[in-house]
């Protein structure tokens, strides 16, 4: 039975700007299930930053929350204040940027910036905690690692600095772990370089990822489950294979469309832009770029609909009343997959039974 | 670095050198000489007398000889004080001077830097503005309009501190905050922008994510970030503070180098005012290599160039 | 719940997508560089006022030129010698011609028997000539200095930056060692040395302060037209053939611009102050000419007794000084859009 760590229900975000309000999150509602990774997918403007930058409490000053929760450990953490906030950060909710360049100090030695959150937070000793960095700098696979502790930022590459970075959040041992988008910087083979560490970490030190990202292939290979973000909205959810194989929102159908496969002869893509959160639409956000726009997608917004216990799409399409559309042709590709996929799982369900009558005959 | 330090040494040299060079040039273009202050003399008079300062020789062994006599601490005889040697005037002035601009500089670089932090970490805020409006003022009035106010209302009027002249620490208080007052409000509008900057980077976010309180954020990143590019001002203070000098010596009476550089001004002594022209210049010269070097030391980016990834 | 899923067949149809083009739009209404640089200095009240004060100072002081002139201020009255402030109105005690003598408030003016309707706003100085007249006067004359020698500074500057910038390599190099040379000599003593040799008076002040703080704008033009011959629009206008100084003028000059008014707005009050300072250590203008320095000399040689003969001017430069920092720090902060918050 999975178990939440982390809540967030109906979260509403504004940001007060010189042109008036921008409702930045539109009531966002997601969980977070021990030991998964949950993947948040979106546009550059759809909320996921500002999303994971709620949840760490490190929102701009002119950024307010009107509405919504986020549970953690039995306690909302957008009542706390500042200063338990942090006791949180960096021990229990640990974050790694996009930017590998730029998010180290400088003028400090790495060793000491990876012991810093022990020292602070875990009240050891430099000595202590210097050893202990070092454990960690070697296990997120930086060579040489005891001459290399004492080194600055400047004179490692831009992988190792990512794995220092990934080091530094890690380093407490974190119920949760976001990672705000951090190979987008990155080339592509380092790329898997650290996403597979990132993998092996999770399991090591037993913890929970929120991944962001904007790019599907990183996706397919990191996450459990995956919500797509647009206009400060969720508008699918479910697991990995639901969104890849079984996806039901347009907009989800748009981002899958526009992964180039082998046999694409053409780049598809969204036209279009997402809508100006200082005056959202009222209906469906995505209807302006929606083909598949219906008259009702510009009067409501559309609520979530059921298609599995795990699988959520908030779309007019899935109204029992709705019209059955044909979806795009690479849509209908993978649906063969998933038909596949539920067949096996058909399969193995049924073994699994035998063997459960057998076991119990004998 | 070695072979930097060198070329930085040598282009200071002929720095040095061409200054040697055309004040000499200009000084020569001057009438007087240093008997002039004293009666009037026969021809015969003056002739020994040429004589005797060298000034019958040919003008390029003129220069040799001035430019030999610099490099053996040699800068010629003062105008004014005849038979007092240029050099002696300055060293015998130049321990007030020094003690004067060193106090000021640390005055005004230290309370410089805790008002611009304080402005930075709450920037926006009343606190920030009044400190705005405190560095404004501080640069915008002159340094000698501030010490003749210091001087009349504190040191007469409320008599905390001496009114003029050089003697213990106590001498040193008024003329110190006067001169320190313009690179106290400077230093903290640099450090106020310059903080603001580094409170606004990537890094810092980060130092945000690990949970750091506002202090330590400030106190072990913030800080030592902020303090690298103020190296950069301590030439243009030096300068500074070497104008600032002049006025302000002579407001307080100190027997300082500025407070020469005024007099021999007024009475034409062209060799003093030569002498300690380069005095100031090699001693700016000098200081700009050195801060270059500091600058070089304390950024680990440039002290430890170069990839070892 | 139910409720609210029950919609109409009509609700399934399609819809037309005729507003995505308009999703483009910004909704704030876009602003030109100037505009929007206007309007950010507007919003700064600090600067406003500066202005405000700065283009007063402008017109009340050079439009004195017909009423105060030489002659006015050498024409000196002995009998009015030294008496302090009279404001018509105002009854604050050194406002309303009385001073301290000791302990004591004495009417200066019933003591030296001037005419009931006789007053000076600023008071008169030791030759009995008006404070206020002077003031004025000083004043223009201050800002004439700086505004030439700035102007000088500028055309000095700014060309051999966009030189030594543009031509890059061996030119560059040797111009930039020229500069170190001379910025190795404290500007004052350059100042001195050249008013040594050219006798003081206006004319050489500025020309002399305009020489020794050249180089400040000569480096930063230079910094900034080596970022800018980079950028791709002027690649693209060499291609095209253009000739250098062409570019310079169309391209390179109009973004230099900020750069360049947010130095000028610094370079000012330096040249007040450079001014100021050598008139006051007496090597610059010097009587019958005055200027704020000159006013500030004669004002501190009485300052015990008659403090009001310092203060005048020393607040008039205080306030210019104040008034072009902050208009300098006002424009800088409008023009460089990364400075928002």
């Amino acid at each position: 039975m999975a178990e939440r760590i982390l809540d967030v229900k109906n979260l509403k975000i504004n940001f007060h700007t010189y042109a008036g309000d921008v409702k930045a999150i539109r009531d966002v509602s997601f969980h977070l299930n021990k030991g998964e990774t949950l993947a948040i997918v979106g546009e550059s403007g759809s909320g996921k930053s500002v999303t994971t930058k709620s949840i760490m409490g490190l929102l701009a000053s002119n950024a307010e929350v009107v509405g919504g929760s986020i549970m953690f450990q039995g306690q909302d953490l957008l009542k706390k204040s500042d200063k338990e906030m942090q006791k949180i950060r960096g021990k229990d909710i640990a974050m790694i940027f996009q930017d590998p360049m730029t998010s180290l100090d400088p003028t400090m030695k790495i060793g000491r910036q990876i012991a810093e959150p022990l020292m602070v937070h875990k009240n050891m000793d430099k000595k202590k905690a210097m050893a202990q960095a070092l454990e960690i700098l070697k296990l997120v696979g930086i060579t040489n690692a005891e001459k290399r502790f004492n080194n600055y930022p400047h004179q490692f590459s831009g992988g190792q600095r990512q794995r220092i970075v990934i080091a530094i959040a890690l380093v407490c041992y974190p119920e949760i772990l976001i990672a705000d988008e951090p190979t987008t910087a990155l080339d592509v083979t380092i790329q898997a370089q650290i996403l597979n560490l990132m993998k092996e970490l999770q399991e090591k030190i037993e913890t929970s990822i929120i991944f962001i990202t904007h790019d599907l292939g990183v996706v397919a290979g990191m996450a459990d489950r995956v919500a797509v973000m647009y206009a400060g909205q969720i508008v699918e959810y479910g697991t990995v294979d639901e969104i890849f194989y079984n996806p039901k929102h347009p907009y989800t159908w748009g981002l899958l469309n526009s992964m180039p496969t082998l046999s694409s002869t053409k780049l598809e893509a969204i036209p279009g832009t997402p809508p100006d959160l200082l005056d959202p639409p009222k209906g469906d956000p995505f209807a302006a770029r929606n083909p598949y726009a219906m008259q009702i997608d510009a009067q409501k917004q559309p609520p979530f609909f059921k298609v599995s216990n795990t699988h959520y799409a908030a779309t007019w399409l899935l109204h029992p009343d709705a019209p059955q559309i044909e979806p795009p042709a690479e849509i209908i590709r993978r649906a063969k997959i998933w038909r596949e996929i539920q067949e096996q799982e058909e399969v193995a369900k049924n073994r699994r039974a035998e063997a459960m009558k057998h076991a119990d005959v004998e | 670095m070695k072979k930097y330090l060198l070329k930085r040494v040598f282009y200071m040299a002929l720095t040095l050198f061409l200054v040697a060079t055309i004040t000499f040039f200009l000084m020569k273009l001057m009438p007087g000489t240093p008997y002039s202050n004293q009666e009037k003399m026969s021809p015969e008079q003056i002739a020994i007398m040429n004589q005797q300062y060298g000034l019958d020789k040919p003008i390029w062994m003129q220069y040799l000889l001035y430019i030999g006599g610099m490099l053996h601490g040699d800068l010629g005889t003062s105008f004014q004080f005849s038979n007092q040697p240029v050099s002696y005037l300055i060293s015998s002035r130049i321990g007030a001077s020094a003690q004067l601009g060193i106090q000021a500089m640390i005055f005004g670089v230290f309370f410089g830097v805790i008002f611009g932090s304080i402005a930075a970490i709450n920037r926006n805020t009343w606190v920030d503005t009044g400190l705005t409006i405190l560095s404004i003022i501080g640069k915008s009035v002159p340094n000698f309009v501030l010490a003749v106010l210091l001087q009349y209302y504190i040191a007469l009027k409320l008599g905390w501190f001496p009114i003029a002249d050089w003697g213990g620490f106590a001498y040193t208080v008024l003329p110190t905050i006067a001169l320190g007052v313009g690179p106290l409000a400077e230093t903290s509008r640099f450090m106020r922008t310059g903080m603001v900057d580094v409170l606004n980077s990537d890094y810092i976010e980060l130092a945000k994510a690990k949970g750091l309180s506002k202090f330590q954020i400030v106190y072990h990143h913030a800080l030592r970030n902020s303090l690298i590019p103020l190296v950069t001002l301590i030439g243009p203070y030096t300068v500074a503070l070497m104008t600032g000098s002049m006025v302000i010596e002579n407001i307080f009476s100190i027997p300082g180098i500025g407070e020469q550089f005024v007099k021999s001004i007024m009475t034409n002594d062209y060799p003093t005012i030569m002498g300690v022209t380069m005095l100031y210049s090699a001693g700016l010269v000098a200081v700009i290599l050195l801060t270059d070097i500091i600058y070089g030391i304390i950024d680990p980016r440039i002290r430890l160039a170069g990839n070892e990834g | 719940m139910e409720e609210k899923m029950k919609l109409q067949p009509k609700d399934f149809q399609a819809l037309e997508v005729k507003e995505e083009l308009d999703a483009e739009k910004i909704a704030a209404p876009s602003l030109t560089f100037t505009q929007d640089a206007w309007r950010r200095l507007k919003k700064n009240k600090g600067a406003v006022i500066s202005l405000f004060i700065v283009l007063i100072m402008i017109v009340v002081s050079f439009g004195s030129t017909p009423f105060i002139n030489r002659d006015t201020l050498v024409k000196s009255q002995p009998q009015y010698a030294n008496l302090p402030s009279k404001i018509p109105g105002v009854n604050i005690n050194g406002f309303n011609g009385k001073a301290k003598v000791g302990d004591v408030w004495v009417d200066k003016y019933a003591q030296a028997g001037v005419a009931k309707d006789k007053y000076f706003v600023m008071g008169t100085d030791y030759l009995g000539r008006s404070l206020a007249q002077r003031v004025v006067y000083g004043t223009k004359i201050s800002l004439i200095v700086a505004l030439v020698a700035t102007f000088f500074d500028l055309t000095i500057g700014v060309t051999y930056g966009i030189v030594s910038g543009w031509k890059g390599g061996r030119t560059d190099n040797v111009m930039q060692r020229i500069i170190e040379v001379i910025s190795s000599i404290p500007s004052l003593v350059i100042v001195v040395l050249m008013l040594l040799v050219f006798k003081p008076g206006i004319g050489s002040i500025i020309l002399a302060i305009a020489i020794s703080s050249w180089t400040t704008m000569a480096r930063m033009i230079r910094a900034e037209t080596l970022q800018l011959k980079s950028q791709e629009y002027v690649l693209a206008a060499r291609t095209l053939g253009q000739s250098p100084t062409k570019i310079a003028w169309k391209h390179l000059v109009p973004n230099l611009s900020s750069i360049i008014i947010i130095q000028t707005m610094y370079t000012i009050p330096a040249a007040i102050f450079f001014e100021a300072f050598l008139s006051f250590i007496g090597i610059g203008i010097s009587a019958p000419e005055t200027s704020l320095g000159v006013l500030l000399n004669e004002g501190q040689k009485n300052f015990q007794f008659l403090p009001y003969q310092m203060w005048y001017p020393a607040i008039v430069l205080c306030v210019l000084m104040i008034s072009f920092n902050l208009l300098g720090d006002g424009l800088r902060d409008a023009f460089d859009p990364k400075t928002r918050r």
